[in-house]
């Protein structure tokens, strides 16, 4: 065994080392924190990269920890599916470190920058550990990792409406887990296995179980919590809006579209798309709620005056997308809600990049404030602007790509009245971004007499924003390199393998 | 709170044992019922014990904010450092029986596994504390 074949475990033991690293680290010198937090995120990318590239050379990558065979002990699973969610939080996680340097330096008080360090480790830990684990009480454990350090980092500038934010999510993500966690135990009861494979194999023989059936209920509202969808969102938009920025921007994109990955890794890997069209069928009720989501969460959007909860509520409805390839369930959509996924994760990374680098220079956040903003800060706003292009759904960006596979799914299951509300939802989301491109263009002129200190941002978060937006534009136009791995997951998701 | 003489005297006799116990379950936990975890947990509950029945200055004497630090990141690294010389080992993370295999002593399997337990306990226990510290500690700085 070469060292690649243990890619699979160092990618979860190596945050936690840099965890530890940092910790000892600090306690030394605070500024060796950083240098260790991003060789480690520098060295997870890598590590994803290349499992990702085995994956697509060479299939499923299994791991099995302790040398125990996967029914009994825990097995680490990287397939088509997982390996690109894991490429695109590594991708999106080593841009928010880039991006957190300057930001945390101003935003979190000095003595708790180590422990944000060390607690950031472990948040990625706990994400990467959900994406390539085979085994769902395994997930269930770095679900629970994830989430505690994400409550410990939301309340991290220590200001009283953080704590607030901090609270409500910790009570919701609680009941998220219990729920969770309750679904699990009855999947044990039914088949007494936890490994998923071995799930999949055993579950069509207790379909007809009413706990079969409380468990899948119990666990897709679970995850609905953590992943914000449409009417349990509660929690999103004041922990995304109190949050550090750099915070805002990890756990906008990489920690909801793990949840949503766990998400469909129970609907279609756990259970199948027989399972959720036929015996149980609920992709009609989540094509409803997704539907109400998409709409709803961008109306709430265009009437919010905080430039981060405006994202904050976008993004409740951009979960709506996603779930939407749910609701319709074949092959085209899936692979539309999957691109989403990325192309979500990218623009709004780069929209709350580009809000946190206006509160790092302005101080604030409300649009009414910011009339004219674009003339100070202009690289910002340009960034801003494209991907809130590609937000709206504008050719050829990659919201665009995933917008169109998303209509043409449903047109293909015939589902017409669906298609016109996802334009619908495209319009708002116009609405939305327009209001602060419009502020930022072409209002405040009496205002800018005592704004002339304001300048465009440091260059170590600008840079980030920058990439993220070109990122946008340059996936929308050679799409199909993602959507080579995605086709893949789909069918792979819907085979039920 | 008034001094109690029958309470300090029963938390003064029961501790010892009750480490005792903590320590037997951890070191079981290879073999049997009981582990790392339970045995953190029974070690802490003589500290919460001793914070009650005494005063938070008089536990943090015996296990001071910087000691529950160490121990908390130790007994993680404990863990970690297992799982990783098991891959050193050219075996899969945690699987203790090729260190045994090539080192060749009997039984290293099982204390193996008893280190990673006590890296776990060390952990916990030291976490159970500090939670108890800062929710006991009224409103003040918890340095």
């Amino acid at each position: 065994m070469t060292l690649i074949d243990h890619l699979p475990v160092l990618l979860v033991a190596g945050p936690i080392v840099a965890s530890l690293l940092t910790l000892v680290a600090g306690w030394h010198d605070r500024r060796l924190c950083y240098p260790i937090a991003l060789a480690a995120v520098l060295g997870e990318f890598a590590a994803a990269l290349v499992i990702f590239r085995q994956v697509m050379g060479g299939g499923t990558v299994r791991y099995d920890v302790g040398g125990w065979a996967p029914p009994m002990g825990i097995e680490l699973v990287i397939d088509t599916f997982g390996g690109f969610i894991l490429a695109t939080i590594m991708l999106l996680a080593l841009m928010t470190t880039l991006y957190a340097f300057r930001s945390v330096t101003k935003e979190i008080p000095t003595e708790k920058t180590v422990s944000f360090y060390v607690i950031f480790q472990v948040l990625l830990a706990g994400l990467i550990g959900m994406t390539i684990t085979g085994d769902v009480f395994n997930l269930y454990v770095f679900l629970e990792i994830s989430s505690i350090a994400a409550y410990t980092l939301i309340s991290a500038t220590r200001k009283p409406h953080a704590y607030v934010a901090s609270y409500n999510y910790l009570v919701l993500g609680s009941i998220a887990a219990g729920f969770i966690l309750l679904g699990i135990g009855n999947l044990y009861v039914a088949t007494g296995t936890l490994n998923m494979a071995e799930l999949a194999a055993m579950l069509p023989g207790s379909y007809d179980l009413a706990t079969v059936h409380a468990a899948f209920l119990f666990l897709i509202i679970g995850f609905s919590i953590k992943a914000a969808f449409f009417p349990l969102h509660l929690w999103l938009p004041d922990a995304y809006t109190e949050s550090p920025s750099a915070v805002t921007v990890l756990i906008a994109t990489v920690m909801a579209k793990v949840s949503v990955y766990a998400l469909f890794r129970f609907l279609f890997s756990v259970f199948t798309l027989a399972y959720i069209t036929e015996i149980y069928p609920v992709t009609g009720v989540v094509l409803l709620i997704a539907t109400i989501a998409i709409v709803a969460g961008a109306i709430l959007a265009i009437a919010q005056d905080d430039l981060k909860r405006l994202l904050a509520y976008s993004s409740v409805s951009q979960i709506g997308y996603i779930m939407f390839a749910v609701g319709v369930a074949n092959q085209i959509a899936l692979e539309g809600g999957l691109l989403h996924i990325l192309g979500h994760a990218v623009m709004k990374g780069c929209l709350f990049m580009v809000a946190g680098l206006i509160i790092y220079q302005t101080g604030t956040a409300r649009l009414s404030e910011l009339g004219g903003i674009a003339r100070k800060m202009p690289l910002s706003c340009a960034a801003f602007a494209l991907a809130g292009a590609s937000m709206i759904g504008i050719p050829p960006t990659i919201g665009f790509m995933s917008k169109y596979y998303l209509v043409l799914g449903a047109f293909e299951a015939g589902l017409w009245p669906y298609a016109a509300v996802l334009l619908v939802g495209s319009l708002l989301a116009a609405a939305y971004i327009w209001r602060f491109i419009e502020i930022a263009y072409f209002g405040g002129h009496h205002d800018e007499h005592h704004r002339t200190e304001i300048r465009e941002g440091p260059a170590s978060m600008l840079a980030p924003a920058l990439g993220l937006s070109l990122l946008c534009l340059l996936l929308g136009i050679f799409v199909a390199v993602p959507l080579e791995a995605i086709g893949l997951a789909v069918a792979q998701l819907l085979g039920g393998a | 709170m008034r001094e109690n003489v029958v309470i300090r005297t029963v938390v003064r006799l029961a501790v010892p044992f009750i480490q005792i116990f903590a320590l037997y379950v951890i070191v079981h936990g290879a073999s049997g019922a009981g582990g790392g975890f339970q045995g953190g947990v029974v070690f802490a509950s003589s500290f919460i014990l001793m914070t009650i029945a005494f005063d938070l200055a008089y536990t943090r004497r015996r296990i001071g904010s910087r000691g529950t630090m160490i121990c908390s990141a130790l007994g993680i690294a404990i863990y970690e450092g297992v799982g990783i010389l098991c891959i050193l080992y050219a075996g899969n993370y945690l699987e203790y029986g090729v260190i045994e295999a090539a080192l060749g002593i009997p039984h290293l399997h099982g204390y193996l596994i008893d280190l990673v337990e006590a890296g776990i306990g060390i952990t916990v226990m030291a976490v159970m504390t500090s939670i108890i510290y800062d929710m006991a500690n009224r409103g003040g700085r918890s340095a």
